[in-house]
């Protein structure tokens, strides 16, 4: 492994780190807008992704995802040869000059389906059985994510390899994959029992606050990292990715204190998450003002997005659909406007053709996540039940279904 | 002896118990309490929706004085938590048949 670049292999590493750090940041984020007695129910969701995604990437989603493209099927899912991560340990990625351990990689890569997974989450707050969100993560990590990110970064038939579309760092794979998951999520559990009454306000908004923090931090991770190396692409994904982020705040802001007057601090917090969210596939190859462009749309349209489940009567209980779908599906449709190869050779000029391969990305990850979601739900309701019953429901989930309950006082 | 139970707004809490040990009563029990009377609730706002909020937490007092202290203790509480705005709460006085102080068992108007 002489080859390696010492300074890419070190700032990937410590990217790895960052985005495995969004994951707890996510579960604060979550936890504090449900109810109290649902606070240790909540975090376990996302925070339990990190033990049951990690091993499931190791065994065979990594495989999937980032095995060979060679082979028939190579456009639509990888090759086998890695299953147990096998050969590893001994093996680089990268271009020539910027080669990283594919130990690194692939460890890079497993942070990207553990929150990935934990996302989802949002939608099954407050009443979804433990046990069956269990078995619905493993199987959607595999089946969905997997697949979803060869066709995008592994070869498949979306990415650069393939069609063109320009995904830098998951506005696809991550955030339009884990709202469509969502939106099938909240179709097939139904609406919890006190669904817009006052009974559901969130019980400790600093906590949520802290936690959109540390998403912002880890954010820095997963889309200056996604460049593998620390060069100047991955410079100007860490500017764009960070003013986008504080734009989306000020956009979001604006437009609730334009329609009630009062600027919230669940409002900043998730302003700037849905900055954050659009950035993502448009980061290392666009530039300043795109950035900022980008946010504070993202900030407007997502406030807008999240009261769209009010009309549909839908309860996306915690807003993936309006943050992450809204966010998601506007910047990877940014990108294709605003992208640039002065900013990244290896990307490409913003154009209406351009825009026509972003929307046929954004409508693969939209339709192939939803409806497999979807079959997978329904298949669990019919076999062991995907919903609580109503007396758990009332008494919260902690209790029932991880014997805790999150406070004593 | 007399039961006097004061809802009140919380942030008039010192006032109460400042007033009330000026009249030399020596102890209370203050709770956290959730409710609504005129005052209705208030408005929150979540990601763009209003919730109507019925229930605002205000502060219970509760104390058990002398009959001949009832009646200054009532006045004292009433316009100590006064601010004539909506929402001051109620002050209720009840009958108190005994009173026991448990380390020495001093019973009546001694154990209070």
């Amino acid at each position: 492994m002489a080859d390696i670049n010492v300074g890419d292999t070190a700032f990937i590493i410590i990217c790895s780190a960052l985005v495995l750090f969004m994951t707890p940041g996510l579960a604060l984020f979550y936890a504090g807008m449900v109810r109290k007695k649902n606070v240790l129910s909540t975090t376990m969701h996302s925070f339990f992704a990190m033990g049951l995604v990690s091993v499931l990437w190791a065994v065979v989603g990594y495989t999937i995802a980032f095995g060979s493209a060679d082979g028939p099927m190579g456009k639509y899912i990888g090759s086998f040869s890695k299953v147990l991560l096998k050969g590893v340990a001994f093996g680089v990625t990268g271009v020539d000059g910027h080669l990283i351990p594919e130990s690194v990689f692939a460890m890079f890569q497993g942070m990207f389906a553990i929150i990935t997974v934990g996302l989802i989450t949002g939608a099954i707050a407050e009443r979804m059985k433990f046990k069956a969100y269990v078995i619905f993560a493993a199987i959607w990590v595999l089946v969905v994510y997997s697949p979803l990110a060869h066709w995008v970064w592994g070869g498949g038939w979306l990415g650069m390899a393939g069609l063109g579309a320009l995904d830098f760092a998951g506005g696809t794979v991550v955030h339009i994959a884990s709202a469509a998951a969502a939106l099938a999520a909240a179709i097939v559990l139904g609406r919890r029992k006190d669904y817009g009454s006052s009974a559901v306000q969130p019980h400790n908004l600093p906590m949520t606050i802290l936690g959109a923090g540390i998403l912002w931090f880890g954010w820095f991770g997963f889309n200056a990292g996604s460049e593998l190396a620390a060069d100047g692409v991955a410079g100007t994904a860490f500017m764009v990715t960070h003013l986008a982020a504080a734009a989306g705040m000020l956009g979001w802001l604006v437009a609730e204190t334009i329609q009630h007057g009062k600027p919230t601090s669940l409002g900043a917090a998730s302003g700037a998450v849905a900055g954050l969210v659009a950035i993502t596939p448009a980061s290392g190859f666009v530039d300043v003002v795109p950035g900022l462009l980008i946010g504070a749309a993202a900030g407007v349209a997502c406030y807008f997005g999240v009261q769209l489940k009010n009309r549909f009567k839908l309860d996306d209980a915690l807003d993936v659909v309006g943050i992450h779908g809204v966010g998601g599906t506007l910047g990877a449709l940014l990108t294709g406007v605003f992208a640039s190869t002065a900013i990244n050779a290896a990307g490409a000029d913003g154009s209406l053709a351009q825009v026509g391969k972003q929307a046929v990305g954004i409508g693969a990850a939209w339709i192939f996540s939803f409806v497999v979601s979807f079959i997978v739900l329904k298949a669990i309701d019919a076999t062991m039940g995907v919903r609580v019953d109503a007396e758990v429901e009332e008494t919260g989930l902690d209790l029932s279904d991880h014997a805790e309950t999150g406070y004593v006082l | 002896m007399k039961k006097i139970e004061a809802i009140i707004k919380p942030h008039r809490l010192d006032e109460v118990k400042e007033a009330l040990s000026a009249l030399g009563v020596a102890g209370m029990t203050v709770t956290d309490v959730r409710g609504y009377g005129r005052q209705k609730g208030h408005t929150e706002i979540y990601r763009g929706a209003e919730y109507t909020v019925d229930f605002v937490p205000k502060v219970k007092v509760e104390i058990v004085v002398d009959d001949s202290v009832a009646t200054v203790a009532e006045d004292a509480i009433v316009s100590a938590a006064r601010t004539e705005k909506i929402g001051d709460g109620k002050v209720f006085i009840y009958d108190c048949e005994s009173a026991v102080r448990i380390r020495t068992g001093e019973r009546g108007p001694e154990a209070l």
